[in-house]
């Protein structure tokens, strides 16, 4: 028995985030901010957005507790929508989501390329909102609205 | 598996008793060490509800026909099951309830506000699950009854000094505590509870949603004044669950809920309260699951608790022992006097990861706060995985726990 079919959940890329994610911490300084809970599980991430004068996501951090899921796809997530416009980071939100439903990415590019090693969490219902959280407390702190609504 | 001695218990007869042991889970045997979250059910459980379905069902308490006389017998037989486990003096002081947490909120609604005055407090402990401590907040906010917590010991204990002092200005009118915490698995000492709470005029009330299922209960030996649980973790049906409560406690309180069943007469402007149990028991009750739960402690009884208690023992000791010795592990809640639940943290495993590569394997744990997340503060950790044992658990499902376990250390590690 071994637990290498688990590698499809557990990519070395998510290994590698989860234990080192390059983008956590508080900033001294942010526009905006918002906390994701779950509470069925008791995770938790805080989100924290600032923004360029032309109003694209710049440097954004985050502040989590959580399972290695969870951890990397905020990190993930906080590489994937830096540079991007709040509408931009938005619809990369919903491909996401899409694709942590289904584990299917209809209209591949660089950005879903990067978030791809999370589409595995589709095999596992349960784990699927630790994937999401930290992008609903994303589309949060873009709302202005300091909690997520959770699925 | 050296140390693990035998109890007097046939584990082979009780599992082929339960159906759903012979399932497999990602092509893998099922381990199931979750039964502290919910607990198989038996063959007679299921049969018994089968059954009632298919020879003699009716609703109960109205019909004056044959179907619904047997169905209320059979139905009313368990109050007399239930009476007979926790050794209560008389059947009327079995009320049914959904599960140990509406057993708990009629406590709060009825004896908290038709007995308690404001001014008066509550006194639960640092390791209740939320089902002894919301109901209690409900009460403080509604009536300005006062909540206090006593606190634990690093080791999971009932710090019993510090419970005393919360006691000693004679404020608290009842004491509603866990006789086993379902994430440290510690017994509270329950005798030594109910003397020092009666000497400073208090009720109490234990949540025993997991002791009852380890240990035999006698309330009338604890000489405590509430005693609640679930029938599910008991190897009975969802749905239903029980109250018992001193008699004359049950007289003074007004109703929980109002409707029919629970009435001696109603006319446009008053009803009149019919006597316990039927007084807390408005509207159709969950007439199968009543009836099951009485093939569940009848199974329970056919088994016996100091078989039940010794084999969980042996399992629980072989636990311990096999988890303490992996690396990384953290075993949280070192009691003396405990039963088979055992929570756990890993060094760079999250309990949720943990969970998801036991599954892979076949084993089932629980992973998160349990419900109970002040004592996950009291503790300062988020969450734990949880493995629990019950009368079906085999040595051989610890040993495939800790080689597994020592598998995900590799792999986080
Ligand atoms: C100690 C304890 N109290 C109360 C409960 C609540 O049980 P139920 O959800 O069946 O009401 C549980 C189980 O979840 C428990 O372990």
């Amino acid at each position: 028995m071994s637990l290498d079919d688990l590698r499809d959940l557990y990519q070395e890329v998510i290994l590698q985030h989860g234990r080192h994610p390059s983008h956590a911490g508080k900033p001294a300084t942010y526009a905006a901010t918002a906390k994701g809970d779950n509470p069925m599980c008791g995770d938790r991430v805080q989100v924290f957005l600032s923004y360029d004068p032309a109003g694209r996501i710049v440097d954004p951090r985050f502040d989590a507790r959580g399972c290695a899921i969870s951890i990397a796809s905020a990190d993930l997530m906080a590489e994937a929508v830096a540079g991007l416009a709040p509408d931009e980071a938005r619809r990369v939100f919903v491909r996401f989501r899409d694709m942590a439903r289904t584990g299917e990415c209809a209209d591949p590019d660089e950005t879903m390329e990067l978030l791809r090693p999370l589409a595995g969490v589709h095999q596992y219902p349960s784990r699927v909102k630790c994937a999401t959280l930290p992008w609903h407390a994303l589309m949060a702190a873009l709302e202005g609205e300091g909690q997520a609504t959770s699925e | 598996m050296n140390d693990f001695s035998p109890a007097t218990l046939d584990i082979a007869r009780i599992r082929s008793d339960f159906p759903i042991l012979s399932q497999t889970v990602h092509g893998k045997p099922l381990v199931f060490l979750d039964s502290a979250a919910s607990a198989q059910k038996p063959r007679a459980v299921i049969d018994a509800m089968v059954n009632a379905m298919e020879t003699q069902y009716a609703n109960i308490h109205r019909g004056l026909h044959w179907m619904s006389e047997r169905t209320t017998e059979a139905y009313e037989a368990t109050r007399d099951d239930a009476a007979r486990l926790l050794n209560a003096a008389d059947r009327a002081e079995i009320v049914f309830t959904r599960n140990s947490t509406e057993a708990i909120n009629l406590v709060a609604h009825s004896y908290g506000r038709g007995v308690l005055k404001p001014g008066q407090a509550v006194l639960i402990s640092a390791m209740e699950h939320h089902s002894n401590i919301v109901p209690w907040h409900m009460l403080r906010d509604d009536r300005g009854i006062e909540l206090r917590i006593a606190p634990i010991t690093d080791a999971g204990e009932l710090d019993i000094d510090a419970f005393e002092r919360k006691l000693e200005d004679g404020k608290v009118g009842l004491v509603s505590i866990t006789h086993m915490s379902n994430v440290l698995g510690t017994y509270t000492p329950a005798e030594r509870i109910v003397q020092i709470a009666h000497a400073h005029g208090a009720k109490v009330l234990f949540d025993g949603s997991q002791a009852i299922v380890h240990r035999r209960i006698d309330v009338q030996a604890l000489g405590c004044d509430f005693y609640a649980f679930t029938g599910h973790k008991l190897y009975g049906p969802t749905g239903i669950g029980v109250l018992w409560a001193r008699r004359e406690l049950l007289e003074a309180m007004p109703p929980f809920l109002g409707g029919g069943d629970m009435i001696s007469s109603v006319t446009d402007e008053r009803s009149t309260w019919a006597a316990a149990p039927h007084k807390f028991e408005a509207g159709t009750p969950a007439i199968l699951e009543g009836i099951g739960l009485g093939a569940a402690i009848r199974w329970v009884e056919a088994i016996g608790y100091d078989a039940i208690a010794a084999h969980e023992q042996a399992l629980t000791e072989h636990a311990m022992s096999r988890l303490s010795t992996i690396e990384g592990l953290t075993i949280i809640g070192r009691a003396q006097d405990r039963g088979g639940v055992v929570s756990f943290t890993m060094a760079g495993a999250h309990a949720h990861d943990i969970a998801t590569l036991l599954d892979r394997s076949g084993i089932a744990v629980r992973a998160g706060h349990h419900c109970a997340e002040p004592l996950m503060r009291r503790l300062g950790i988020d969450s734990t995985a949880r493995a629990s044992f019950a009368a079906y658990t085999l040595p051989s499902e610890i040993d495939a726990l800790a080689d597994t376990l020592t598998r995900v250390r590799e792999f986080f590690g």
